[in-house]
């Protein structure tokens, strides 16, 4: 609960990391000369780079934190976001569409819809992503913040500025360039640094078997550990297995999902809507120096990312081992409070001493704001006045209902690291941060460019021009960043917030893209007023639906409850779920209705069936994308098989 | 673009390897430190590792330096 202290060794380390990053980006500077080596880095870079840039930039706040977050809420079954949400879009990405993004000579996902579609399909998307970028970057920054706030004691505002600051030197210097060159090295970093702690926690709960079984009394009585209402049970295998709890419906997993909403929801729309479309990413890939390594980086970003729940989903689920396991005196971090409200407690745990039981546990409830274990603060009561100030505090830390869980991470950091490890893995966590951000902030800065200043608000400028406005918009990025890390302080479990957003944005545009690439007869009304009516949708489906638990508000509902899903998950998946088939039958329809504005020599290069067929049989096997997507996607059947 | 990120991400990986190494070296009887990471000397035997990785980057580099032009190379001589 006490922050801990950094030893000179660990600032050191951070402080390596620090000038090695902001180092790389005035390396760099001195290539920047032009807007697209400073927005697009010049279509110069080698696959292997761009692969591992286009995961790391994808590492945000969604991966360490959010994802040992889910791992602890919901077991093993989280890795479907890897093995059935990522995997297979990211073999699509690099089979069936980066021909045309790359091919297309197009600078941004935003200006390939232009030239497949028309200006308004252009501007609503780059709108819309420009947006939706700021807003990940700020719920990104906001988990930092708090991380640093929680682990160093470190001022939160003051955090937030320091790492944005460090982010915007070195994209302010080196451009898109510098921001992949890093997520490269931060990349290593967030793997080598996360590494010992996942290694010492399995040895901690006596490694796999003795985890699993562990979380096998778990889910039969999660009420137990405070994890879910009183009278909650599932099977033994509810945390431990990936699919068996799915197929027995949203009440039989943690997750309270059901089959189709998983599979159709997150496996398709969301997945491939993120994967295939979202510039971040898509970026990455653009900026590869040919075609042949621009359709290799979605591939080699996969093998990491079929990894990756070993380094991020186990942690989770250690946690939850070891909070069920009395003798190791550990429990998943409760949600922070001040000091004040821990005095408080305090006051009323010895003021409670003289009362019955249920008002001595009303007064101490009250007191600390939060749900407390009844059996906890009744022994605590009892104890009252054998006990002193910061023992009482300790009964109380140990007494709350509630679980923060974006702070395992942390807490595991904070349990196994000497001084030392403390620092390359805290510098790990910074890296992954880092990383996110500056992909936004990247994507962000070359859309607002080229799709939005360019476009509409001052076009047939000189190349300098936009050089400078790229620049300056990396700034303002980074401020609207900050901004959204405030709001995004407000709420608990940033991942079912970035849901959601993508939710919104994301969920209808792959219907877009898939009516864009393989039918020609699409027309860019069609698009438009489909992709309109997609975003609607979602934003009205959202204002009629409701996860159990929640209050109608901003969680959904705020018009009227017509459906109520078992959580918010099953929610967001089938919002997605909507607006992708609202999105493709308007598209469909209105397609149809009118008529087409470009020829299909226009369409060459735009889309599949007026396009020739890349030939690269003449390659090794191991450098041709369908192989390689194969193998990896065998991968992926067998460790769902294994996991299952 | 100019800049082979082997180098860089091999001495950063070198340099806190050697750091690590040292300070387990130095820590290694102070067995107060190392409980928490259940008794192992995490610092030397990690850096150790970190030391390895940093010089096989280094290495990856200077062999690229080598051969400039070369397809796989990130400094293939594309840099406008």
């Amino acid at each position: 609960m006490q922050s801990v202290q950094l030893g000179f060794l660990d600032y050191t380390i951070l402080a390596i990391y620090v000038a090695f990053v902001v180092g790389i980006g005035f390396a760099l500077r001195r290539y920047m000369k032009s807007s697209s080596d400073f927005l697009t880095s010049g279509r110069s870079i080698p696959a292997w780079v761009t692969g591992l840039a286009f995961i790391s930039a994808n590492l945000g706040a969604l991966e360490l934190v959010g994802m040992a977050a889910s791992g602890a809420k919901y077991g093993i079954a989280t890795s479907h976001f890897y093995w059935v949400g990522a995997i297979p879009a990211m073999v699509f990405l690099a089979i069936f569409m980066m021909p045309f993004y790359y091919g297309s000579k197009a600078r941004s996902v935003p200006e390939y819809l232009k030239m497949r579609f028309d200006e308004r399909v252009r501007a609503l998307n780059s709108i819309a992503f420009a947006v939706m970028t700021v807003f990940a970057s700020g719920i990104s920054m906001n988990a930092l913040a708090k991380l640093l706030n929680q682990l160093l004691g470190w001022n939160y505002h003051l955090a937030l500025w320091i790492c944005s600051a460090v982010v915007l030197v070195y994209v302010l210097k080196g451009g898109l360039t510098s921001a992949i060159y890093t997520e490269v090295l931060q990349f290593f970093m967030i793997v080598l640094g996360f590494a010992p702690v996942v290694y010492l926690g399995l040895k901690d709960v006596g490694w796999w078997g003795s985890m699993n079984s562990t979380l096998q009394g778990v889910a039969q009585n999660p009420a137990a550990l405070d994890l879910k209402e009183v009278g909650t049970h599932y099977g033994a295998d509810a945390w431990t297995s990936a699919w068996k709890p799915l197929l027995g419906g949203p009440s039989a997993n943690p997750m309270g999902v059901d089959l189709f909403a998983m599979v159709f929801g997150l496996g398709f729309v969301l997945s491939f809507g993120y994967w295939c479309t979202n510039f971040l990413v898509v970026q990455r890939a653009m900026a590869a120096k040919n075609m042949g390594a621009a359709r290799r980086t979605p591939l080699i970003a996969a093998v990491p990312k079929m990894l990756f729940p070993a380094l991020v989903i186990v942690p989770g689920m250690i946690a939850v081992a070891l909070t069920a396991m009395p003798n190791k005196s550990y429990r998943i971090p409760p949600p922070i409070l001040a000091a004040e409200v821990y005095s408080k407690g305090v006051a009323s745990v010895k003021a409670a001493a003289t009362m019955e039981p249920t008002e001595a546990f009303k007064t101490v409830s009250e007191a600390m704001g939060k749900k407390m274990n009844a059996d906890k603060v009744a022994a605590l009561v009892k104890d009252s006045g054998k006990l002193d100030d910061p023992s009482i505090k300790q009964g109380l830390y140990n007494a709350i209902a509630e679980y923060d869980y974006d702070g395992v991470i942390l807490s595991l950091v904070k349990r196994y690291c000497p001084p030392g490890l403390l620092g390359l893995a805290l510098t790990a966590l910074l890296a992954s941060f880092m990383s996110g951000m500056a992909g936004n902030v990247t994507a962000f800065n070359t859309v607002f460019t080229y799709d939005l200043y360019q476009a509409y608000l001052a076009p047939s400028k000189s190349d300098q021009h936009y050089f400078r406005v790229g620049q300056a918009i990396t700034v303002v990025g980074i401020l609207l960043s900050i901004a959204c890390a405030y709001f995004a302080s407000m709420y608990n479990n940033a991942m079912d917030i970035i849901q959601l957003v993508f939710g919104f944005v994301n969920a209808p545009l792959f219907a877009t893209f898939l009516l864009g690439m393989f039918w020609a007869r699409c027309t860019g009304t069609g698009a438009f007023l489909g992709l309109f009516g997609g975003i609607t949708g979602s934003a009205v489906f959202h204002s009629l639906t409701l996860a159990a638990g929640n209050t109608p508000g901003v969680k959904g509902g705020y018009l009227h409850v017509m459906k109520t899903f078992p959580s918010e998950m099953a929610q967001n998946f089938w919002l997605a779920s909507f607006a992708f088939i609202i999105c493709l039958t308007l598209t469909l329809v209105i397609s149809l209705a009118t008529k087409r504005t470009k020829t299909n020599e226009e369409l060459k290069g735009l889309v599949y069936s007026l396009t020739p067929k890349l030939k690269d049989e003449a390659a090794a096997w191991y450098l041709r994308p369908a192989p390689l997507g194969l193998v990896l996607l065998v991968g992926c059947v067998i460790l769902n098989f294994i996991f299952r | 673009m100019g800049l082979d990120i082997r180098w860089p991400i091999g001495l950063m990986f070198s340099l806190i390897g050697s750091l690590l190494v040292i300070y387990g070296l130095v820590t290694g009887s102070n067995a107060e430190i190392y409980q928490r990471s259940l008794g192992l000397n995490v610092n030397l035997y990690w850096g150790l590792l970190l030391l390895v990785f940093g010089g096989w980057m280094l290495t990856m580099a200077w062999r690229g330096s080598q051969k400039p032009g070369g397809p796989e190379t990130p400094d293939d001589g594309k840099s406008k």
